[in-house]
């Protein structure tokens, strides 16, 4: 036998912990149809019953406020899950339930997963979990995901309603007025054909939902009944007051349910968390406080996943290149296998794989911080300067996201609820500058200012974020306009991290990123190894090849810029594909090798430190990589947007790299 | 009754939700996540950036703009 399980419940309600931990590693993820929101669904054996769980979107309500909320109430509606398990945080059982007085309304079959009991006990919450499901006519089970504790009796509960049937759903009563029009509606549209049950469309209606007043008003025998129509009218004429009466009735009855069933003590425990966040939302020491963590994120982050592992990455790849290199030797193989092999595969493929330590280890950290909490806070001490240029605290998360890697970065803007606010940040994000830009920087500044090194990279961070900025202003005065952005944000308490949920969420973006190197970053480095050779005769990487004659037709947009060259260029032209690309390219035709000292060098005799520098400014600036742009064209759902961050920001970065080159030059350097 | 917005509360004050006059999105989310009228809500913190309350236990950030438009009854 196998049944299905949605698991539904707020944000913050320990609903991923819960899906976790009953999935274990048994899960895959995908995207539900038509929209970017995330479909993770697992499988548990349960007895001789084999449970597909569904982990629907965090949600504070089933209306049509995100696609979060939508998707969630689409799948509980027309998904046909055999119980619906609501996992409720039993800190906060009041404003959970209010989602839970939802699913009785659609007629689901709920279990409750009374979660974080633990939590509770510690603020001295008492809860009487008998009568709530008694008053509910549900199921309520105490548990602990994240210690595994009441998953067998949560199991047993939810197999127990999956077989029977329907449990005594409990009716809600909206007040009189309200009550009588829903009965007249729902009689009215039981006429019409629906997906849904009529009873759950006609309150849907009363309530002012979109999304469903939509569908009902397409409806053609709808359209025909002068009946419904003129009860339509009433009904609009009154939508606001119903609107808020319809919500203030759930609360009521959550009321009646928890009345003396949640008891909590007089003064409120004061938590560690309460402590923790005097010193981390502090009016002054809040953001001081949090840059120096972002500092501690990106030193460990360098120390261990580049200077360590990173080093050991890469002295493994040079190894298994020279390993195949003579493999292919022995067995004869033709020359050009050979060549394509080492420099085409190995020096560009493994360009990307040597970033994946610090891609695990930023993403670790990042998933720390999230875990606890914190990041909560980070949006909330930065919502006063973001707002001074026209973006919201939201906004930077997703902007140190891009710091590792801007197609993260791009997907983490999803949190923001404005459209306003997130096509920015989408715009704005690739001027973080990303890991595999790290590489070029490092090289110029080896070639140029060695002893500066530090100051140098920050300052290449701190320009992006300022950029980032300008433009963002630029975009809120102009491009997207009016649409006040409101900061409501939930606060959670802060938890100890559980190592599986941050090495999961760890995996699912380095999968990504493992993933894109084998498909997008292989096809770009074999296609621009075949540019480098052709036409056949020429020396690869010469100025004669494909590649070379692409460098020499846009080195002169570059001219102004004080570097252009055809190699220059032709670095650039790849970054488009990979940033990882940039200093593999140039290594080849600089100096015919990948990288290392030798780049160093040649680097030095072709670059003076101005241009560099203005190199450095265009490299952090220009178009984003194909697979940021490819993200981009996704969450924009448009290829136009796609193409206008491309062009855009060349512009800008072409155009500050000229401000430097050419200011620079009048000021004496050289 | 007198109310006031929420934004010109100082810290450690008890009041109740009695009106949100923003607009029509943000309040039905403001009241789906619990600031239903006459829901309780402590000012936790009202300095510069946005006004931390707290809410059943639990704690939520509201920009300032929002939180001059949530009007409360003190207690």
């Amino acid at each position: 036998m196998s049944i299905t399980i949605a698991l539904v419940g707020n944000p913050n309600s320990g609903k991923t912990t819960l899906f976790n931990a009953l999935t274990g590693s048994n899960q895959h993820v995908g995207n539900w149809p038509g929209v970017t929101v995330e479909r993770k669904e697992g499988q548990v054996r349960h007895g001789n019953t084999v449970c597909r769980v569904v982990d629907l979107p965090g949600a504070y309500s089933l209306g049509a406020f995100s696609e979060d909320e939508m998707v969630a109430r689409e799948f509980i509606l027309t998904g046909n899950p055999d119980v619906v398990i609501n996992v409720i945080d039993a800190t906060n059982v009041e404003r959970n339930l209010y989602l839970t007085t939802q699913l009785l309304e659609m007629g689901a079959k709920v279990v409750i997963a009374l979660n974080m009991v633990d939590e509770a006990k510690e603020r001295e919450i008492s809860i009487d979990e008998k009568a709530l499901a008694r008053r509910l006519g549900v199921p309520v089970i105490p548990t602990v995901a994240s210690r595994r504790n009441g998953l067998e009796q949560l199991m047993n509960a939810a197999l127990a309603v999956a077989s029977a049937p329907r449990n005594g759903h409990v009716r809600l009563s909206y007040g009189e007025s309200i009550d009588d029009k829903l009965a007249k509606l729902t009689n009215l549209l039981k006429a019409g054909r629906w997906d849904y049950p009529s009873g759950w469309l006609a309150l849907k209606v009363m309530e002012g939902d979109e999304y469903v007043r939509k569908i009902v008003a397409d409806e053609q025998s709808m359209q025909r009944s002068k009946e419904f129509l003129r009860l339509w009218d009433e009904i609009a004429a009154n939508e606001d007051y119903y609107q808020l009466e319809i919500v203030d009735s759930r609360y009521r009855f959550v009321g009646e349910v928890t009345q003396d069933a949640v008891r909590r003590p007089a003064v409120a425990v004061e938590t560690a968390t309460d402590k923790l966040d005097r010193i981390l939302t502090h009016k002054y020491w809040g953001i001081p406080i949090f840059a120096a963590i972002m500092f501690v994120v990106f030193q460990l982050t360098f120390a261990i996943g580049q200077d360590f592992l990173g080093e050991w990455m890469a002295s493994a790849v040079e190894y298994i290149g020279e390993f195949l290199e003579s493999l292919l030797l022995t067995v004869n193989a033709p020359q050009w296998l050979v060549d394509f092999t080492g420099n085409g595969i190995i020096a560009g493929v493994g360009a990307v794989v040597e970033f994946v330590p610090l891609i695990v280890i930023l993403y670790l950290l990042m998933g720390l911080l999230e875990d606890s909490g914190y990041m909560a806070r980070a949006a909330y001490v930065m919502d006063n300067t973001m707002r001074a240029v026209g973006l919201q605290g939201k906004t930077f998360i997703s902007m140190i996201v891009g710091f590792g890697c801007n197609v993260p970065g791009v997907m983490a803007t999803r949190t923001l609820e404005s459209k306003k606010d997130r096509m920015i940040a989408i715009l704005i994000n690739p001027f973080m500058s990303c890991g595999a830009k790290i590489p070029i920087y490092l090289v110029f500044i080896a070639a140029f200012f060695p002893a500066y090194g530090g100051a140098a990279l920050f300052a290449m961070y701190a320009l992006g974020i300022i950029v980032a900025f300008i433009m963002g202003k630029i975009f809120s005065k102009t491009l997207f306009k009016g649409e006040v952005s409101h900061f409501i944000m939930e606060l959670p308490p802060y938890r100890m991290p559980t190592l599986g949920t941050v090495l999961r969420s760890m995996w699912d973006n380095v999968s990504g990123f493992l993933t894109r190197a084998g498909t997008t970053i292989f096809a770009v480095v074999s296609l621009l190894w075949v540019l480098a050779v052709l036409p056949g005769g020429v020396e690869p990487y010469g100025p004669e090849s494909i590649l070379g004659q692409i460098g020499l037709a846009i080195a002169p947009i570059f001219k102004p810029a004080g570097f252009g060259t055809w190699q220059a260029s032709v670095g650039l032209f790849s970054g488009i594909a990979a940033k990882e690309a940039v200093v593999a390219t140039l290594g080849m035709v600089y100096a015919g090798v990948e990288e290392g000292m030798e780049l160093v060098m040649s680097i030095r005799e072709v670059f003076t430190p101005l241009t560099a520098v203005s190199f450095m400014v265009m490299t952090l600036l220009y178009t984003p990589c194909a697979a940021t742009l490819g993200t981009i064209r996704k969450e924009t759902g448009s290829g136009k947007w796609a193409l206008f961050s491309a062009l855009y920001s060349f512009g800008v970065a072409w155009a500050l790299a000229v401000v430097v080159f050419q200011v620079g030059s009048l000021l004496g350097f050289a | 009754m007198n109310y006031s917005p929420l934004v010109d509360l100082h810290e450690g004050v008890t009041c109740k939700v009695a009106r949100i006059q923003a607009g029509r999105t943000a309040t039905k989310r403001l009241y789906e996540m619990g600031f239903n009228t006459g829901a309780r809500i402590k000012v936790l913190k009202n300095d510069r950036g946005p006004v931390i309350v707290g809410l059943g236990g639990h704690k939520v950030a509201l920009g300032r703009g929002l939180a001059a438009k949530m009007l409360v009854t003190k207690e």
